[in-house]
């Protein structure tokens, strides 16, 4: 039986603020509320409230048999608890149901995968802390930031635990090979991975009102015949995309919602059922998949290139992540908290020359200007708790003298009494 | 195709952009074999590059007969052209006109510049344009800039050809939106007779169809190119410890520069570790060393005074960044010559080479903190350097005139039918 995996991946930057250099060491407020806020509430009243609702109601009436996950960013679930705590409930409505996965990612929808070890563990973990906080599920399956994957990032996914990871049915990647099958890694293979069909998932996306493209209208019948169509060994079709393909790109007005809303009845007709990716990591993998380079789910390379692919992007990244083992010593709260959002992959987005959509700036060097800005502060701040004239080693024994402190004196003054009584005996 | 153009400066005697710009469009145009272009200036020198146009010299060319033996006009203007094709002229004559001061050969004195009696050189430049049109063949006529379309029209109703002008700038550029009504009056004369218009950028041709009320349909725009510097390798950066932030241009009013000034003194508020230069003069000078002076940067901010040629290129190459915050700019020839040399530049969004340039930063001539933020970024972060460095050099080296000249084709194509 053929399945479909739908995953939708919910995630909102925080909007930044215009942040002059004037304000470097006097302001410490990097965010602009009112357009968070703003953005936040049309995309809960556009998409996500909408949506979530077809999807309970497709769970409740096909008797539990329509199925799909969710990854959802730590700044998506920190703006939806701010901003739009219904968006949260209606999650949890589809969590109760047992039909919906919760996948693990690095918390800040970060590129610390790539950048730093230490700190993608942490993301990691608190993600996943945070998601069984509100949905009371323990992810098992891992999607990284933008699907970034290599050989070398599963390896440290295996490591944290997870047994499935999501990466992009890239051509580079697959070459001959179909998305449509359950993998593995090269040297891991219990690791298993499953690939994106990013033909299928860009033509809901990016071409649905596309009244130009060959193939419109794309109707629901029109679809699951696409995959009633492949060759019959090829099992899982796995349709990963933006939750906010649902009524932001694709508005209300195309009829986005029909076309989901339709879609179950039709694959039900034709003997194709769905699966979560855990349920469908369970098949047995066919064959290994092999990268030795990072590869995402963004661009026409369908590499790093979005986020680190000019030198602008690199000076950022390379001085943002200079600084986080120190970040990561710190115990501040609002310190953390701008760590981790100033690692989002939006704003590195914004400095790119090619694939800078949906940038608030006028041109990837006014992006660039402004989070130097931003970060110049900041990594005053860090400065400030940790100076850079202290190498990271000596830094690490002089905390553990410190955090240790208590401890030492406690030992000591026992050994002091027993001494004492000693010699009074 | 043969082509009659007006123009009022060419290389290597120039005063502005216009120039630059008339020879580098010839230039690229030249390229397309089966264009003849005949460049009609005021005054020749004798050592422009003629080598792919024909070059004729408003005064050269007689507008009263005088009887003169061939020997003598051979010694008058046989350095500069054949003396029968003086004579030539001279049977076109068609029209008296004796109220103009003419010499021995008929022919009027131009200055060439843009002297005090600057209104009765273009009404003397008309009358040699009815000469010419009577005595030379040619299938469009193309006018550069408003000193030369009363010269343009009088060709066009001589001949009956197409004519095309094209507005390298109009006064509301110059003077910040309080138009001279004469010049007004004849730029608006050349836009209505014009069978087609081209601008120098779209800032420029909304202008055109907003404040002279022209038919968006005869209006296009053909962006200004730039030629490369031949021995640009040559232009080094002298290492020093601070960074040099220069404004080149004439300090007018249309430059912006009190912005510039106002922007110098919200960086210094922060660094130490940079000068700013003021190259140029103009109206404005003094009034900017006072305000320079109250704003307390005097030990910090530099004036130059006027640099020419290679001086220009020079300063350019050895700043760290370029700024000018023109308030109207119809293209702006000086921030793609900056970039050429390697150095980043700032521009007003309200300059219309801002249109093409991807690789330069762009604010609004008015927003003093984002020039401020920009030039302290520039200073302050070496990837933005680099980045606009490398990034413009390419982008500004693939703005090549043979391309605006194939534009400028096809609308002649369009004209002519």
């Amino acid at each position: 039986m053929k399945n479909i995996c739908f995953y939708f991946e919910v995630h909102v930057p925080y909007a930044m603020k215009r942040y002059r250099f004037f304000e470097i060491g006097k302001d410490h407020y990097y965010y602009d509320d009112f357009t968070t806020e703003q953005r936040l509430r049309e995309y809960a009243e556009r998409s996500y409230l909408p949506a979530n609702n077809i999807l309970l109601d497709l769970i409740q009436s096909s008797n539990k048999k329509f199925k799909c996950a969710f990854s959802i960013s730590g700044s998506a679930l920190e703006q939806l608890e701010m901003y739009a705590p219904e968006v949260i409930d209606s999650f949890r409505a589809l969590a109760d149901t047992g039909c919906v996965e919760f996948l693990a990612e690095p918390y800040g929808h970060s590129l610390s995968s790539i950048y730093n070890d230490g700190e993608f563990e942490l993301q990691v973990k608190q993600q996943a802390a945070k998601i069984e906080e509100l949905f009371g599920k323990k992810p098992v399956t891992f999607r990284n930031t933008e699907l970034v994957y290599s050989d070398e990032i599963g390896e440290k996914i295996a490591k944290l635990g997870y047994k499935t990871v999501l990466v992009e049915g890239a051509k580079h990647i697959l070459g001959w090979k179909s998305p449509n099958y359950v993998y593995n890694h090269p040297y891991l293979p219990k690791l298993r991975l499953l690939a994106r069909n990013y033909v299928l998932s860009n033509h809901i996306t990016f071409e649905f009102s596309n009244t130009s493209w060959d193939e419109y209208p794309l109707t629901a019948d029109k679809f699951v015949n696409w995959i009633a169509q492949a060759p019959e060994e090829e099992k899982i079709f796995n349709i990963w995309l933006g939750y906010e393909s649902f009524g932001i790109i694709q508005k209300d007005y195309t009829g986005i919602f029909e076309f989901l809303k339709a879609l179950p009845t039709q694959a039900f007709k034709r003997g194709i059922g769905f699966v979560t990716p855990a349920e469908a990591a369970k098949t047995a993998p066919v064959d290994a998949l092999s990268a030795s380079y990072p590869f995402c789910w963004t661009g026409e390379e369908k590499n790093l290139s979005t986020w680190a692919g000019n030198q602008l992007q690199e000076e950022a990244l390379n001085k943002l992540y200079s600084v986080a083992e120190r970040v990561n010593l710190c115990k501040e709260k609002a310190l953390k908290h701008d760590w981790l959002h100033l690692q989002c992959t939006d704003y590195f987005r914004y400095m790119s020359f090619k694939n800078a959509w949906g940038s608030p700036f006028s041109s990837p060097y006014d992006a660039f200007i402004n989070y130097m800005n931003m970060l110049a502060d900041f990594l005053q701040r860090v400065d400030a708790e940790y100076p850079t004239s202290i190498e990271n080693e000596e830094l690490n024994a002089l905390l553990k003298t410190i955090n240790e402190q208590e401890k030492t004196i406690n030992e000591l003054e026992a050994s002091v009494k027993q001494l004492r009584a000693r010699k009074k005996a | 195709m043969k082509a009659l153009m007006f123009g009022w400066e060419f290389p290597p005697h120039i005063l502005g952009g216009l120039g630059t710009a008339s020879y580098g469009l010839t230039r690229g145009m030249a390229e397309q074999k089966d264009l003849e272009i005949t460049f009609v200036i005021p005054k020749p020198y004798g050592d422009e590059d003629q080598s792919f146009l024909k070059l004729i010299g408003a005064c050269n060319v007689p507008v009263v007969w005088k009887e003169n033996s061939w020997e003598h006009v051979n010694y008058r203007l046989g350095g500069i052209m054949h003396p029968d094709e003086y004579f030539w002229y001279r049977d076109h004559i068609r029209y008296d006109f004796r109220r103009i001061g003419t010499n021995d050969l008929g022919c009027i004195e131009f200055s060439g510049r843009y002297p005090d009696n600057l209104l009765q050189e273009i009404d003397n430049y008309e009358a040699v344009a009815s000469v010419l049109a009577h005595s030379l063949t040619f299938d469009v006529i193309h006018s550069h800039d408003w000193l030369t379309y009363p010269a343009g029209i009088f060709a066009k109703q001589i001949s009956g050809k197409p004519l095309v002008i094209h507005v390298h700038a109009t006064d509301f550029d110059r003077s910040r939106g309080n138009v001279n009504p004469t010049v007004y009056a004849i730029e608006k004369r050349g836009m209505d007779w014009a069978d087609h218009i081209i601008c120098v950028s779209n800032l420029t041709r909304n202008t055109v169809i907003e404040k002279y009320h022209i038919d968006p349909a005869k209006v296009s725009t053909v962006h200004n190119a730039v030629d490369p510097i031949p021995d640009v390798d040559s232009f080094v950066k002298e290492p020093r410890k601070e960074k040099l932030v220069t404004f080149l241009g004439r300090i007018t009013m249309q430059k912006g520069p009190e912005y510039f000034v106002e922007a110098a003194a919200r960086v210094l508020q922060r660094t130490k570790n940079v000068r700013f230069a003021m190259a140029g003069s103009g109206d404005m000078m003094n009034a900017m060393i006072d305000l320079v002076a109250n704003r307390g940067i005097a030990d910090r901010f530099h004036f130059t005074g006027f640099l020419k040629g290679r001086q220009v290129t020079e300063m350019l190459a050895n700043s760290e960044v370029y700024i000018m915050p023109s308030v109207s700019e119809p293209f702006g020839i000086s921030q793609m010559e900056a970039m050429q040399v390697g150095t980043p530049s700032i521009i007003s969004k309200q300059s219309g080479c801002a249109e093409i340039l991807d690789h330069a930063i762009k604010t609004d001539y008015w927003d003093i903190d984002a020039m401020a933020d920009a030039i302290y970024a520039i200073v302050e972060y070496p990837a933005i350097y680099e980045t606009l460095s490398k990034e413009g050099r390419d982008e500004v080296n693939k703005i090549t005139w043979d391309k605006a000249g194939l534009k400028v084709r096809e609308i002649y194509n369009r004209v002519v039918r």
